[in-house]
């Protein structure tokens, strides 16, 4: 898949979700590593009471079960639900300790009400707000799934959806959709002020649940470790060449002062070039703002 | 599919009223072994709908489980015991789930239920 190019825009999730995509979901180190850290955030959003007891979680669009490992090591026993039978297959071959089901979020979720302690969700329910097949509609679809979620959660539990939505329209229907189904809560930004690392939870909660978590890197500095490392090596090394030139340099900040204009003359002249301008005392000096 | 998603589906098909408790057709049953944790068998029990699990685990070839259940039984670790064999050990493996209202199976391949609607069900 291209840089700037979305899944959503390339095939329906149960068709873009094959043999080979799921493949790289376990092979993979870079996807299991985001796989991973969404999921611990999300956890940590859920905000479960700490009395170190295990709950029943839901796990919507579990894949190949990456985030329901997470959820394993924390302690708790989940229920995964995915469309696309090829994830789930490798799920099954990994032999992860939730049970899973195959089901389509946009037709609702076939569950009793009241049963699920919370549920979580990573980078899946975005695919709501497209419309694969003729006859579906999305709001109608994003309708039927926040209306089985929220009836399927017991009082004062959450939901963390974490989403990449395409635009702030998307970002708006979605959430306003789930306000229409009961939930409270809205939208978390973990790193607003950057491009990469901005991450979207969608952060909902059944009946009285508290106040909406803060997000993370609210103050402009991108927590992205190894962005932070690679802009400060940047940065010192610019000032290492900085202090060795001569008050000249101050001038002319890339270094290409009168010596260095000399030089490149000199080097074009060896190499054979006639056409090179004699040196004179207006040589390498910079035009008046008259001119 | 273990027991427990067992009690907590319920069918979806547009219409239907009380789609509470599939039905369950076995043509394959494995038994996995799970960590016990009574902690969590307390926590979920109220939520639980006895006569369903029961139904299910005797489909599945699941017996010892008794009738009526009440929160004293909970201190008692044998009943805990099949309690937690039936509910987390004993697995669906190949079969379907049959809605108690319409009939409709919904087929389990590889512990994997499909819970896909067509588009005049939804």
């Amino acid at each position: 898949m291209g840089k700037g190019e979305r899944p959503e825009h390339t095939a329906p999730p149960e068709i873009f979700y094959n043999e080979e995509e799921a493949r790289k979901y376990t092979t993979n180190s870079r996807m299991i590593t985001i796989q991973a850290s969404l999921t611990e955030r999300a956890l940590e959003l859920l905000a479960l009471p700490d009395d170190g007891m295990p709950r029943l979680l839901l796990d919507l669009g579990c894949g190949s079960g990456l985030s329901g490992e997470t959820l394993t090591e924390q302690g708790h026993t989940w229920v995964g639900v995915d469309i696309s039978q090829a994830m789930l297959n490798v799920a099954a071959e990994r032999e992860v300790e939730g049970d899973l089901c195959l089901q389509d979020l946009g037709q609702g979720l076939p569950l009793r009400a009241g049963t699920f302690d919370g549920a979580i969700s990573i980078s899946a329910v975005q695919w709501l707000c497209n419309a694969d097949h003729r006859g579906q509609e999305p709001r109608k679809r994003m309708r039927r799934f926040f209306e089985s979620l929220y009836a399927c959660l017991t009082r004062g539990a959450r939901a963390i959806l974490q989403i990449y939505p395409e635009n702030a329209d998307q970002a708006h229907l979605l959430t306003s959709s789930a306000m229409k189904a009961g939930f409270t809560g809205g939208l978390v930004v973990d790193f607003p002020h950057s491009t990469r690392a901005k991450k979207y939870f969608l952060t909902l909660m059944v009946g009285h649940a508290g106040t909406l978590p803060t997000p993370q890197g609210l103050d402009g500095g991108s927590d992205h470790e190894e962005e932070a490392i690679a802009m400060a090596g940047r940065r010192s090394q610019k000032r290492r060449k900085g202090n060795a030139r001569s008050t000249a340099s101050a001038r002319h900040p890339d270094g290409k002062d009168k010596a260095w204009v000399f030089k490149k003359k000199d080097q074009m002249r060896k190499k054979g070039y006639t056409n090179i301008p004699e040196d004179s005392k207006y040589t390498g000096r910079k035009r008046k703002a008259r001119f | 599919m273990k027991l427990l998603t067992h009690n907590m589906l319920s069918c979806h098909i547009k219409g239907v009223t009380n789609g509470f408790p599939f039905k369950i057709e076995a043509t394959e049953v494995s038994e996995t072994e799970a960590d016990y944790d009574p902690d969590f068998l307390r926590h979920i029990f109220p939520r639980l709908q006895w006569p369903a699990l029961k139904e299910g685990a005797e489909s599945l070839g699941v017996t010892g489980l008794p009738d009526e259940v009440t929160e004293e039984l909970l201190q008692d670790e044998d009943f805990l015991k099949a309690f937690h064999h039936a509910l987390l050990e004993v697995t669906l493996q190949e079969g379907a789930l049959v809605c108690p209202e319409t009939g409709r199976k919904f087929p389990v391949m590889k512990g994997i239920p499909n819970l896909l609607l067509n588009e005049d069900e939804c």
